[in-house]
């Protein structure tokens, strides 16, 4: 055996790869179902995961009236999305908005249009968002309408990443800053 | 007519899963069909609650909320590991159940299985009460480590594992307990030995459930993250889930020791009777 062969025994064997990269979320690998779902976009087409096959996804649920939450983590989505230069059309990041009562194509396309032009709004019925929901073991719910009709709406703070075949990577929160979450979509960019 | 669709939508499983239906409904079937043996009102009242409560934190929405609230989780584990079990177990089910499994299926599958080798090795193993003791605690520790516990929200096959175990466990647990005369082995544990173990697995979910309750840091992110059913602070989640690991089901523990203490004066009772209605022959 030659000592070039050896040594990539040895590396194969001390588990060497692309598996020692580390993340500043939480690694989802193999853990979570492929991206899929049926939703619809602001201009009230119809939208599958296939129409993002090839790029990076962030998967965020929210709603477009919500006034804290929600528009940090686009901001800070959007910043390291934008900080990625040229690669940035590469990723996508994916709004869901749990809220289709209120957040019709209308709302969802000039919401989307305030972050980035990598952001796209979606929404669906009621059963196409409690699939998608479903699938990533995530949880939505209304509060009670106030006066003015106005009501809450409680929904997860994950950002679920899936690599450019769809499969699911990582599991992203917005504390983490953009920096950091633009290290982690660099990395899935060169590392397919 | 809207609370009865709402009724009967909270009843449908949340995540079907035919492995659970399969076993339950076999279950009460085999129990159903067996019902010449074993005509005791109150003990088939136990299994009968027993195994619908299992069954109900499996496969009705209530599963839904138990993966998006702490609290709910842990109570949903409180009822597969110590209730439900403990109760199937008390209804001492287990020749009820063998006489009415189909004919077929007793003689090829479950008399074969049962004076297997393989099988009784096993069970000597785990229902040693050291290791049946070890393992009562341990899993409830080991699926609560804040970083597997998290991973076990998120993948399903992991969820459902973590479930069936605490499910087995606690049916295997309360069995090595309350099994006063084991077939074929002399060895029965003495009372004041069964007792001792309960009130030993009691003290590390004391530690555990206290600790997670009165820990000031948020452990188990994955509900904040994934989003909680309603509006409950992730301090307060935590709080309660705590509690529910520390109190009901160290009283579990408190539960088991008295009802053995019964079945021990009155065996002992009983003994006495016997002994000196001997005496009396003499």
């Amino acid at each position: 055996m030659s000592r070039a062969h050896l040594i990539a025994l040895l590396l194969l064997l001390s588990g060497c790869g692309s598996e020692t990269t580390t993340w500043h979320g939480r690694n989802l690998h193999t853990l979570m179902p492929d991206l899929a779902f049926t939703l619809h976009d602001g201009n009230d087409r119809q939208i599958t995961a296939a129409d993002y096959a090839g790029k990076v996804v962030l998967l965020y649920f929210g709603y477009a009236h919500c006034d804290d939450v929600c528009p940090t983590t686009l901001t800070t989505l959007a910043h390291a999305v934008h900080s990625l230069g040229n690669e940035a059309d590469r990723v996508r990041i994916l709004f869901v908005s749990v809220d289709p009562r209120r957040d019709t194509p209308e709302v969802l396309r000039h919401h989307s249009r305030h972050f980035s032009p990598q952001l796209v709004g979606l929404s669906g019925s009621e059963a196409q968002l409690q699939a998608l929901a479903k699938r990533y073991r995530v949880a939505y719910g209304y509060g009670a309408p106030g006066a003015d009709g106005a009501y809450q709406v409680y929904h997860s703070s994950a950002i679920f990443v899936f690599d450019a075949r769809g499969h699911t990577r990582l599991l992203l929160e917005e504390r983490l800053g953009a920096a950091a979450i633009a290290q982690d979509l660099r990395q899935l960019l060169i590392t397919p | 007519m809207e609370l009865l669709a709402k009724t009967l939508a909270f009843l449908a499983p949340d995540e079907f899963s035919p492995a659970v239906l399969v076993t339950c409904a076999g279950a009460a079937w085999f129990y159903h069909r067996g019902r010449r043996v074993e005509r005791a009102l109150y003990r088939a009242t136990l299994f009968w609650v027993g195994l619908l409560l299992i069954y109900g934190v499996l496969q009705t929405h209530y599963d839904f909320y138990a993966q998006h609230m702490f609290f709910l989780h842990r109570l949903q584990h409180l009822l597969l590991h110590h209730l439900a079990p403990l109760l199937i177990v008390l209804a001492q089910p287990g020749e009820r159940l063998r006489a009415g499994a189909p004919p077929l299926l007793r003689k090829h599958l479950i008399d074969p299985l049962l004076h297997s080798r393989l099988l009784h090795s096993t069970m000597t193993l785990i229902q040693q009460p050291v290791m049946a003791g070890v393992l009562f605690f341990g899993l409830i520790y080991f699926w609560l480590i804040p970083d597997l516990h998290f991973i076990a929200m998120l993948n399903l096959p992991l969820y459902n594992a973590m479930n069936w175990g605490m499910a087995i466990d606690g049916l295997l647990f309360w069995w090595m307990v309350f099994n006063m005369r084991r077939e074929g082995s002399s060895a029965a544990y003495h009372f004041g030995g069964r007792i001792l173990l309960l009130f030993l697995v009691m003290i590390p979910q004391i530690v555990i459930g206290a600790a997670i309750a009165l820990s000031g840091q948020e452990l188990f992110e994955v509900y904040a993250v994934c989003g909680r059913v309603w509006p409950l602070s992730a301090h307060v989640d935590q709080q309660l889930g705590g509690l529910i690991t520390w109190i009901p089901a160290a009283m579990m523990s408190v539960a088991g020791a008295l009802l053995l203490l019964q079945r021990w004066l009155r065996e002992q009772g009983l003994a006495t009777a016997g002994g000196a209605r001997c005496r009396e022959l003499t």
